[in-house]
């Protein structure tokens, strides 16, 4: 019912986590579908709505 | 006669609801609320905010306010010291209108408290999916400036993703303008085949506390147990805050139980309080200068890290955000580099062949761990 806005996500060096702009804050994601921001993440990835970029 | 006598004497009183109160009442029967912070007395993310679009908590913990195509008002929430006299609470949540009132609603306007979620690990003892599907009782306090009757939704997840979720919709009426009241909802065990809740750390069972809503969430009957449909969100509900100008909305004393029978608040200390909350949240830093300070060590030619365990295991691996700017002795501003539910690390550059490699805490820089359902 409750949706988030990302407009950024990025791996970080290692590709441990994901970079991410959410709802307007910068934060560090890891790759744990249990985590609710990571969840979302893959959800638009599949929808074809975000792309993750490569790590630097 | 002592408690531990009462205690003693149950198994030839256990009708005497008297002496059962009282026993409620001392706390000496505890572990029944499934609630966390109900009594609003931890909030880690500040006392007062204005109500955004996200739907992670801005004040309280376990606790946010979500709103959906507002065209007007606006909404502050906070963390307050109002509330009902002689009840043992310090604490209230509250919600308070802004902007212009909106007398009229569109069909998509929602205004609702969620709960963020019980565990579906923490809920198989409710047996939903079986024959034996346990009825659960909701007790609260409300003072609300507007008058009416609310809706609150029992919402079930099935799973992460939520592929196909649950839900009921039952009501409970203010009957009097800024003035406490108790109220009390049981809601049915959902004993549909096919429908146990997941035996995971999923959100698996959540309340959304309605205080406004357009047609288009009370348009479907949601009082008995079925598929989740957004006009079943706040079914039944009349009140709509946002149509008085500065109405306030207040809630405390939250408690979710098993069985037909709301028993008197479960008083937690506010450590064993926090620590539940932080299995969903937690700070680190952001208070005085040389609060902690943190060594790195040299994990690369040009970086340190360092690794740190959280306060409580998390329910997942968190997100980390880093907020300021951290006092450092030769290294450049830390980030984060991974996590797990029991510990994260971050790394930083190197600033020169050597040095302390250290980080300080201070007022400004801070970093912030959710794993919120």
């Amino acid at each position: 019912m409750d949706e988030m806005t990302i407009t950024s996500a990025q791996y970080t060096e290692l590709n441990s986590m994901i970079r991410a702009t959410i709802d307007g804050t910068e934060m560090f994601i890891p790759l744990d579908p249990a985590n609710r921001h990571y969840a979302e993440i893959l959800r638009q990835v599949e929808a074809g709505t975000l792309t993750i970029a490569d790590a630097d | 006669m002592t408690r531990a006598r009462d205690i003693a004497n149950l198994g030839n009183n256990t009708t005497n609801l008297e002496t059962l109160d009282a026993l409620y009442g001392d706390n000496v029967l505890t572990g029944r609320n499934l609630i966390i912070n109900g009594s609003f007395t931890v909030a880690q993310r500040g006392t007062s905010a204005t109500v955004t679009t996200g739907s992670a908590p801005l004040t309280v913990d376990r606790f946010s306010t979500n709103i959906a195509n507002l065209d007007q008002a606006s909404l502050t929430e906070s963390q307050d010291s109002a509330v009902p006299s002689g009840q043992g609470f310090a604490n209230s949540f509250k919600v308070v209108v802004g902007g212009t009132a909106e007398t009229t609603l569109d069909g998509d306007e929602t205004v609702y408290i969620r709960y963020q979620g019980i565990e579906g690990q923490d809920a198989q003892h409710l047996a939903f999916g079986t024959s034996s599907a346990k009825k659960t009782t909701l007790s609260f306090w409300v003072r609300s400036g507007v008058t009416g009757n609310y809706a609150v939704l029992m919402y079930t997840n099935n799973g992460i993703g939520g592929a196909s979720p649950r839900s009921q919709t039952l009501t409970y009426t203010v009957n009097s303008a800024d003035t406490w009241e108790y109220k009390t909802i049981t809601f049915d065990g959902d004993g549909a085949s096919g429908n146990a809740l997941a035996n995971d750390t999923s959100a698996e069972l959540q309340l959304y506390f309605s205080l406004a809503a357009g047609s288009n969430s009370t348009a479907t009957d949601g009082t008995s147990w079925g598929a989740y449909a957004q006009g079943k969100l706040a079914y039944g509900q009349t009140a709509n805050l946002i149509g008085t100008a500065s109405a306030a909305f207040y809630i405390t004393g939250v408690q979710l139980e098993v069985g037909e029978t709301a028993t008197p608040f479960e008083h937690r200390s506010y450590g064993d309080e926090l620590a539940k909350c932080q299995r969903y949240y937690y700070e680190s830093g952001g208070t005085a200068t040389n609060d902690w300070g943190q060594k790195g060590y040299q994990i690369a030619s040009n970086y340190i890290a360092n690794t740190l365990s959280h306060p409580v295991a998390m329910r997942a691996a968190p997100s980390v955000t880093k907020a300021g700017t951290f006092v450092t002795s030769a290294i450049a501003q830390p980030t984060p580099l991974g996590s797990s539910t029991t510990s994260w690390y971050w790394q930083a550059q190197k600033d020169g062949s050597s040095g302390a490699w250290t980080m300080y805490s201070n007022s400004s820089g801070k970093f912030t761990l959710e794993s919120e359902l």
